[in-house]
């Protein structure tokens, strides 16, 4: 090969690559065009998500998005904060950079929707009506539902709570670092209620136990993990493992135990039992709270009235996510009645079938995307460590890399992917493109 | 993972590193081969001299990318739990020990030592 050949070869394998940077993504098909138009409520992940891929696919098509908070929040990352591993500011962004152009975000607090007239209205007054509604609002944390706690005393006195949001989620770092130093009974705990993420209360337990170790406190904290379900996990074989993983590290269970009142002066917690109630006295407390649909979407008659009643999640087909009496009206993310599905990682899989079946409907057609329940949870168990857990409605496992990375092994490349990928991903799903 | 595309894949790196450093970093990369193809199609053959240097520098760039990543990452050798933590390693300091031998071998080059400069081999 002389000099030419080689360098023309060079200049050939240059534009290849430049070619396949270019290359167009599926979303860059016709888009279709419409004056219809759309209220989406929230713009968290699943909001921010569709709203992004409908300015994409839709030409004419009048957007609004609702949502008072102007800080966006990375919750995958608040297990992080509460454990010292990141600060507050990694989960925080500004709601208005992950907008696009051509939709509209109205920053008010939705206060009532109208199904059959086909309005939503805002507590600034303003009565918006959609030809097509999604609902994506997140969920609630109900703090009074523990009798004797409350946000201010997350922080203080070994009370920890780490999904009331960033700052609350560092302040749950002081009283958790204080615990692994000093050592004494740390209680960890879940709701009765559905979740986001059912993982996080795993990961918080496992991540505190294995500082206390690393400090050389590891025979000075006793540790216990106190749920109301009988299982450890919803998923039977990751449930399995969980039971493995917690009597290696020698963290007792109190199964079928409702965290109901706490006492933080004498640092004792109450819980519910199957026939009574029982207390125990705790150096530190991980507190989750009961979580619920936000109360517009309660009073809208949009939730299930025979399932999850104290809850009030929307009624939704679990496979298109479209409302079962309403079909112009979708709903995402925590919000969305359906078994599992509350973790962002399900959101990117459900967002492609809202879309599709929503763009589908203006163009005059039936859409045919359906969401299985995939749901992912990388489950750290020590830092450095994670299981990659995927799982579906059939609580069968799915994993994205069969035969390379194990589901149920515990991995440092699944440390590395929520360390490290997850954000980065998360960041292009809002923006639509992954 | 949903789809794994090409453009997923930047999408993703450019939210790791921020758009300005990814392609920054993409660009001196880019850079470096440049200036290493330049350098062996201007001296015609490979340099075993200046190869030797570049060897020599290799466990140095492998040692510097383990060590590069587990500080980045929070990790220490023993959360290796698996074969795919061996290879994820493995590829990591095979990258560092490469990136090292082409960037010492170009340097070298283009810089020129005495001991190298004075004419090539045979």
């Amino acid at each position: 090969m002389n000099r030419r050949e080689f360098l023309s070869l060079s200049a050939l394998g240059g534009a290849a690559s430049l070619a396949l940077v270019a290359e167009p993504g599926p979303a860059a098909a016709t888009a279709v065009p419409t004056s219809a138009s759309i209220v989406i409520v929230g713009a968290g992940a699943a909001g921010t998500a569709l709203a992004n891929r409908l300015a994409r696919r839709l030409d004419g098509a009048k957007i609004t998005i609702i949502d008072p908070r102007r800080e966006h929040l990375y919750q995958p990352g608040l297990t992080l904060v509460a454990t010292g591993l990141k600060p507050a500011s990694y989960v925080v962004s500004d709601t208005a950079r992950w907008l696009p152009d051509g939709v509209t975000w109205l920053p008010e607090r939705v206060a009532a929707v109208d199904a059959e007239a086909k309005t939503v209205s805002t507590q600034g007054g303003q009565t918006l009506s959609y030809d097509w509604l999604v609902l994506a609002p997140g969920l609630v944390l109900d703090n009074e539902a523990i009798e004797g706690f409350s946000l201010d005393l997350v922080g203080q006195n070994g009370i920890g709570a780490l999904y009331a949001g960033p700052e609350y989620a560092a302040r749950t770092w002081s009283a958790a670092s204080a615990f692994t130093r000093e050592g004494g009974v740390g209680i960890f705990t879940r709701p009765a209620t559905e979740m986001k993420c059912a993982g996080a209360p795993l990961k918080h337990t496992f991540l505190v136990d294995d500082i206390a170790r690393r400090a050389g406190n590891a025979g000075k904290v006793e540790m216990i993990y106190a749920a109301p379900q009988e299982a450890l996990f919803s998923v039977p074989i990751v449930s399995e493992k969980v039971r493995m993983l917690l009597e290696d590290r020698r963290i007792g269970t109190q199964m079928q135990r409702t965290l109901t009142a706490i006492d933080p002066g004498a640092r004792r917690a109450t819980f519910a039992t199957g026939n009574g109630t029982e207390e125990i006295d705790y150096d530190y407390i991980h507190v989750i709270q009961p979580q619920r649909a936000p109360d517009f979407v309660r009073q809208s008659g949009l939730s299930w009235a025979d399932k999850w009643v104290d809850q009030g999640w929307v009624e939704v087909d679990r496979q298109t996510l479209r409302h079962l009496r309403y079909p112009d009206v979708f709903a995402l993310g925590d919000v969305a009645g359906v078994p599992k599905g509350k973790t962002a990682a399900s959101v990117k899989w459900q967002v492609p079938v809202v879309e599709d079946h929503l763009v589908a409907a203006i163009a005059g057609g039936e859409g045919t995307a359906t969401y299985d329940g995939y749901t992912s949870c990388p489950m750290i168990t020590r830092i450095g460590r994670a299981m990659l857990v995927e799982f579906d409605y059939n609580n069968d496992l799915v994993p994205s890399f069969p035969g390379v990375i194990a589901p149920l092994e515990e991995l440092w490349i699944s440390w590395l992917m929520k360390e490290v990928a997850l954000k980065a991903t998360y960041n292009a799903m809002l923006r639509g493109r992954a | 993972m949903k789809d794994l595309t090409v453009s997923t894949l930047i999408a993703v790196f450019e939210e790791i590193f921020g758009r300005g450093v990814f392609w920054t970093m993409v660009t001196v990369a880019a850079l470096v081969t440049l200036a290493y193809v330049y350098v062996l199609v201007r001296d015609r053959s490979v340099s075993w001299r200046k190869f030797l240097l570049a060897q020599l520098s290799m466990p140095v760039g492998a040692v510097a990318a383990v060590w590069f990543v587990m500080v980045m990452t929070h990790s220490q050798l023993s959360d290796i739990g698996g074969p795919i933590d061996v290879i994820v390693l493995l590829a990591v300091a095979v990258l560092g020990a490469v990136g090292m031998a082409i960037l010492v071998y170009t340097l070298e080059s283009l810089l020129g030592s005495t001991r190298t400069e004075r004419r090539l081999d045979p």
